[in-house]
C-alpha cells in the first residue's frame, strides 16, 4: 500500500523540517484549530485537518502525525485537545500549541481521536503540502512525488504558492505535474485538465503512467488527452524496456562467451568434444573461492583484490587438469569423436564427485569485492557493476586469445597443427606437445570463466552443467574453428534470449531457442561461418 | 511366415537370449507368486519389479545399439523418446484414477484441478481407452523421431553435431515438461497411479503380468532388431557406420535408411518407457535429463555396441551395480560410473561381448578383426 509508504516518508520529512524558517500564526488561532480535531466525525475532521494545514504553521506537521499514529486524545471533561504518550494505566498529557505538560489524565477521562484511512491519507496530502516549502530541496521534491501520488486537490493552493517561490527548474516541473494532477482529481474545467495533462506527461515515468491511465476510459477531451499522453508514455518506456533487455542480453551473451570460448578453442581448433568443459569453469569457480577462504583467514585486507588473484589460480588449476584430462584419455581417441565425447563424461562426472567429496555438496558462498557490487542506472535502464565488469572481462579474455593465436609461437603451432597435422609434424613441431598445450588453453580460459561466473552464479559441483549445452550450442552455432563466430554466436544467442523472455517467458524463450538452433543447424550444418576450403574434408 | 521369418533371422547366440528371456517371463512371475516365502527361489515383489526395470532399460539400451552400433547414429537423447512413451503410458494411468484422486474429479487428474483448469485440455482426450494410449506410445516417439530424423538426415547432420543436437532436443523436453503450463503435471509429473486395465497396479499378481510383460516385449524387441541387422538392409546400415559417403556414392539413399532405423529404434525405446512407468509408479521430467540418456550409451559400450546382446548385458550390469553401489556407497558410485565410461571406451572398444570373443577365440582360432579400422575414415568426416 503505498500511502503507509508515503506516511513514514513523510515522518522522516517532518523531523528534518523540524528546525525551518518559522512561519507561525497566533497560538489561540492554532489552538482553536486543533481544538476542531476533536469535534464531529471523519467528515468534521478531515476540514479541520484542511484547515489546520492552511495554517502554514511549523507546528502543525507534528501535530498531524501523532494524529496519524492515534497519539491525539481530547479530554472529555473540556474538549480541550492533547498529544497523549502512555504512562503505565494513564496518559500523560502534553500541550499541542506550547508543548508544556498537562499532567497526567486517567485513560476514562479521555478519548482518542479516531482515524481512518481516508484520513490518514489527508493527513498524508496535508503534511506534502507543508513540506513543500522547505528550505531543504531534498524535502521539497520528496514533497512533490507525495503531493503526486495522493493528488489531493486541498493541496492546489499550497502548490501554486510553492512554485510561485520554488528556484529548482526539475523541482518545480514537479511540482508543477503534482498540481496538474490534483487538479484532474478537482472540479476543474475541461481545459485546465487537458493542461494539467500534458504537463503531467511530460514527467513520463512510470507514476505519470499509472496515474494517466486512470483517465483514458474518460470520455471528452480529458480521455483523448490522457490516451494520447498515455500512449506517448509507454512507446518511451517501451524503448527503454529494449534497451535494459538489450543490456541483460548482452550481460548473457558476454557470459556464454566466456564459458563457450574455451570451447571453440578443444572444440572448435583441436576437433576434441570435451563434455568435461563445465567442469573445468566449475574448478575455476571453486578455485576463486579457495583463494577468497585463505585470503578471508589470512589477509583479510587484501579482500578486494582475491579476484584478481584467484584469474591465474583458476587458470592455472583448470589448465593443469585439461592437460592431465588430454595426457591421460583424450589422446588415445584421437579421430574417434564419438568416444572422446563419451570418455570426457566420464571425466566430468568423476570431477563433479571428487568436488563434492572435498567441498561438500551445498552452494559455496564466493563474495563480491566492494568495486564490483552496487549499480547506477543510464535513463531508466539499472546497470550493476558485477554485470558490466564481466562484459569488459570477456572482451578481455577473447582479444586476449585471438593475440595468442595469431600473434605468439604457440598460436603459430596451434593453427598449423589445426590445419594440417602431418605436415606440422613434418616440419619439426612436436604435435603432442602443441595438442596439450592448446587443451591446457582451452581450458584454462573455461577456468577463467568459472572466476567471472562465481559472482554472479551459485558455486556447487553442478556449475558447470548447466553451462555446457549452451556452450555446445553457441560454438556450433557460431561455426566450429571460428573464434569471430563464437563471439558473434555467444551475443546473438544471449540477445535472442533476453529479447524473447518478455514476450514468451524465461523457460519458453529458451525451447523456442533450442528448437531455432535445432533447425538452423539442418540449413547450415556447419554453422554461422562454416569454414571454406580444405580444412572442411579435414 | 513372418514369424519363421524373424526366428531364421537369429543367430546360436540370439536363440539363446530368446529361450532366456522366455523362461524367466514364466519363472520368476511364478517364483514371486507361486513358490511361498522363506524359500531359497522365492522372488520377492521388490526383486521382480528391480529386475522388470532393468529389462525395460535393457530395451532401451538395445534401442540404442541399434542406431548407434549398427548405423553409427551416437543418440544422446534417446531418453527423451523413452521418457516420451513413457508420458504417453502415464496419462493412460492418470485417467485411469477417475474420481479416486484427491480432489475426487471425474475427469480432471489432481494437478489440473490444482491448477484451476476447467477442462480437459485436447491432447489428453482419448487417453482413457487403453487402445489409443497404446498407439500414442508407438506414435508419438516415432513421429517425433521421424521429423526431427527426415529434417537431419537429410541436411546431412552427421557425427558429433547430430549427437549435440540430440541432447539438445531432450533438454528443450526436458525445459517443457517442467513448466506447468504444458499439462504434464510439471515438476512432479504424474503419479498415484491405480488400475492399468482394471487391475490394481500394486498388486502382485499385475506386477508380475508387467514383469512377463517387459521380458517378452525384450525378447520380441531382440528378433525384430536381429531380423532387421541380418537382413540386406542391415547391411547397408553397417556399410553406412563405416562409410556413408562411399554407400551414398554406390547408390543407396543413405537418409532413408538412416531415418528408418531411426524411427523404429525411437519406437522401440517408447514401448520400454511405457512398460517402465507402471513398474516404478511416476513419470517426472527428469527422465529427459540429458546425463540420463548419455547414460544409456555407457551401458550399450559397457555391454558392446554392435552385438544386439551387449546392451542387454550392459544394461542389467551397470543398473545392478548403481543400485548395490547407490544402497552400499553412496559417493562411490559417480566414480565408478565416471571410470566406467573413461575405461570401456579406452580399454575396451567391444565392450564386455567383444572380451568374451576375444577370450574365446584366442581358445580357438584367431578371429577376423571386427573393431574395423576401416571404421575411422567414415566417422571422422
Amino acid at each position: 500500500m503505498s500511502f503507509f509508504r508515503l506516511f513514514t516518508i513523510l515522518f522522516a520529512l517532518i523531523v528534518s523540517f523540524q528546525p525551518a524558517l518559522a512561519s507561525r500564526i497566533a497560538d489561540t488561532d492554532l489552538s482553536s484549530r486543533i481544538v476542531a480535531l476533536g469535534a464531529g466525525g471523519f467528515d468534521d475532521l478531515e476540514k479541520a485537518i484542511a484547515n489546520l494545514a492552511a495554517s502554514g504553521d511549523d507546528r502543525v506537521p507534528a501535530v498531524l502525525d501523532r494524529l496519524g499514529n492515534g497519539e491525539l486524545v481530547v479530554r472529555k471533561a473540556d474538549g480541550a485537545v492533547f498529544f497523549a504518550d502512555k504512562a503505565g494505566t494513564d496518559f500523560r498529557l502534553t500541550d499541542p500549541v506550547t508543548g508544556s505538560d498537562a499532567g497526567l489524565a486517567p485513560k476514562a477521562t479521555v478519548e482518542k481521536v479516531k482515524v481512518n484511512n481516508r484520513i490518514r491519507r489527508t493527513i498524508a496530502s496535508a503534511v506534502g503540502a507543508l513540506t513543500l516549502i522547505s528550505p531543504d530541496p531534498a524535502v521539497r521534491r520528496a514533497a512533490a512525488e507525495a503531493v503526486m501520488k495522493s493528488a489531493d486537490a486541498a493541496a492546489i493552493p499550497v502548490l501554486n504558492q510553492a512554485i510561485a517561490t520554488e528556484t529548482v527548474a526539475d523541482i518545480r516541473a514537479m511540482m508543477m505535474a503534482a498540481r496538474a494532477t490534483a487538479l484532474l482529481a478537482s472540479s476543474a474545467s475541461e481545459a485546465d485538465k487537458v493542461a494539467a495533462i500534458a504537463a503531467i506527461a511530460d514527467l513520463g515515468s512510470r507514476d505519470a503512467l499509472g496515474f494517466l491511465s486512470g483517465y483514458t476510459s474518460t470520455e471528452g477531451a480529458v480521455g483523448d488527452a490522457a490516451r494520447k499522453a498515455v500512449a506517448a508514455i509507454e512507446s518511451r518506456l517501451m524503448l527503454w524496456d529494449i534497451g535494459q533487455n538489450l543490456w541483460y542480453g548482452l550481460s548473457l551473451g558476454s557470459v556464454l562467451l566466456l564459458a563457450a570460448i574455451g570451447l571453440a578453442i578443444t572444440f572448435g581448433v583441436m576437433g576434441v568434444i570435451n563434455m568435461a568443459h563445465g567442469e573445468m569453469v566449475m574448478l575455476g569457480a571453486y578455485a576463486t573461492f579457495t583463494v577468497q577462504e585463505v585470503i578471508r583467514t589470512s589477509w583479510p585486507g587484501l579482500f578486494d583484490y582475491s579476484l584478481l588473484i584467484a584469474l591465474p589460480v583458476a587458470f592455472l588449476t583448470a589448465a593443469l587438469a585439461g592437460i592431465l584430462i588430454e595426457r591421460l584419455v583424450i589422446r588415445w581417441l584421437y579421430g574417434r569423436p564419438l568416444e572422446t565425447l563419451l570418455a570426457t563424461w566420464g571425466v566430468s562426472l568423476i570431477l563433479q564427485q571428487t568436488v563434492r567429496s572435498i567441498y561438500g555438496a551445498n552452494n559455496r558462498e564466493v563474495g563480491n569485492p566492494s568495486w564490483m557490487s552496487g549499480s547506477f542506472s543510464v535513463g531508466d535502464i539499472q546497470i550493476t557493476w558485477t554485470r558490466l565488469w564481466i562484459i569488459l572481462f570477456a572482451v578481455a579474455v577473447f582479444l586476449a586469445l585471438i593475440a595468442v593465436l595469431k600473434r605468439t609461437r604457440l598460436g603459430l603451432e596451434m593453427r598449423a597443427v589445426t590445419q594440417n597435422r602431418q605436415m606440422a609434424a613434418a616440419v619439426g613441431i612436436r604435435t603432442p606437445l602443441v595438442d596439450a598445450l592448446t587443451f591446457g588453453l582451452g581450458s584454462g580460459i573455461a577456468g577463467l570463466a568459472g572466476v567471472a561466473l562465481s559472482q554472479i552464479d551459485n558455486v556447487s559441483p553442478n556449475l558447470g552443467r548447466g553451462y555446457i549445452i549452451d556452450s555446445f550450442m553457441v560454438v556450433v552455432f557460431g561455426g566450429v574453428g571460428n573464434l569471430w563466430g563464437t563471439l558473434v554466436g555467444a551475443l546473438t544467442l544471449g540477445v535472442a534470449n533476453k529479447v524473447l523472455e518478455p514476450y514468451a517467458g524465461a523457460v519458453l524463450g529458451k525451447i523456442i531457442l533450442l528448437v531455432a538452433i535445432i533447425l538452423f543447424i539442418q540449413k547450415r550444418p556447419r554453422g554461422l561461418f562454416a569454414l571454406k576450403g580444405r580444412a572442411v574434408e579435414a | 511366415m513372418i514369424i519363421s521369418f524373424l526366428v531364421d533371422s537369429l543367430d546360436r547366440r540370439g536363440r539363446i537370449v530368446v529361450i532366456l528371456l522366455v523362461v524367466l517371463a514364466l519363472l520368476v512371475p511364478a517364483g514371486n507368486l507361486l513358490v511361498p516365502e522363506g524359500s531359497a527361489f522365492h522372488v520377492s515383489t521388490y526383486q521382480l519389479t528391480l529386475c522388470g526395470k532393468y529389462l525395460t532399460y535393457a530395451l532401451l539400451a538395445l534401442s540404442v545399439d541399434l542406431v548407434w552400433g549398427y548405423c553409427g547414429i551416437l543418440s544422446l537423447g534417446h531418453g527423451a523418446f523413452f521418457a516420451l512413451g513413457g508420458y504417453a503410458m502415464g496419462m493412460y494411468l492418470m485417467r485411469q484414477i477417475g474420481a479416486r484422486g484427491v480432489y475426487a474429479d471425474p475427469m480432471l487428474p489432481d494437478f489440473m484441478v490444482f491448477l484451476n483448469w476447467k477442462e480437459l485440455p485436447w491432447f489428453w482426450q482419448g487417453f482413457d481407452m487403453a487402445w489409443y494410449a497404446f498407439l500414442m506410445v508407438v506414435l508419438v516417439p516415432g513421429v517425433i523421431a521421424l521429423l526431427f530424423g527426415w529434417l537431419s538426415f537429410r541436411s546431412r547432420v552427421t557425427g558429433v553435431y547430430l549427437s549435440i543436437i540430440t541432447q539438445a532436443l531432450t533438454y528443450a523436453l526436458l525445459l517443457a515438461f517442467f513448466r506447468n503450463d504444458m499439462g504434464f503435471g510439471g515438476n512432479n509429473g504424474l503419479t498415484d497411479f491405480k488400475d492399468i486395465l482394471g487391475f490394481p497396479i500394486q498388486a502382485p499378481g499385475t506386477r508380475a503380468a508387467l514383469f512377463a510383460a517387459s521380458a517378452l516385449m525384450l525378447a520380441l524387441g531382440f528378433v525384430v532388431a536381429s531380423a532387421v541387422v541380418r537382413s540386406k538392409l542391415g547391411k547397408v546400415l553397417v556399410a553406412i557406420r563405416d562409410a556413408e559417403s562411399r554407400t551414398r556414392f554406390i547408390g543407396y539413399r543413405v537418409e532413408h535408411y538412416k531415418l528408418f532405423v531411426w524411427t523404429l529404434s525411437a519406437v522401440m525405446a517408447g514401448v520400454a518407457g511405457a512398460l517402465y512407468v507402471p513398474q516404478v509408479g511416476i513419470i517426472n521430467p527428469s527422465e529427459f535429463d540429458p546425463s540420463a540418456s548419455i547414460e544409456a550409451v555407457i551401458w550399450v559400450a559397457v555391454g558392446g555396441r554392435g552385438t544386439l546382446i551387449g546392451p542387454l548385458i550392459g544394461a542389467v550390469a551397470v543398473n545392478f551395480g548403481k543400485t548395490w553401489f547407490t544402497g552400499v556407497l553412496p559417493e562411490i558410485w559417480l566414480y565408478a560410473l565416471g571410470a566406467l565410461f573413461v575405461v570401456v571406451t579406452l580399454f575396451l572398444p567391444r565392450g564386455i561381448v567383444g572380451l568374451w570373443d576375444r577370450v574365446v577365440s584366442r581358445r580357438a582360432k584367431p578371429a577376423p578383426d571386427v573393431d574395423g579400422s576401416g571404421r575411422q575414415a567414415g566417422e571422422a568426416a
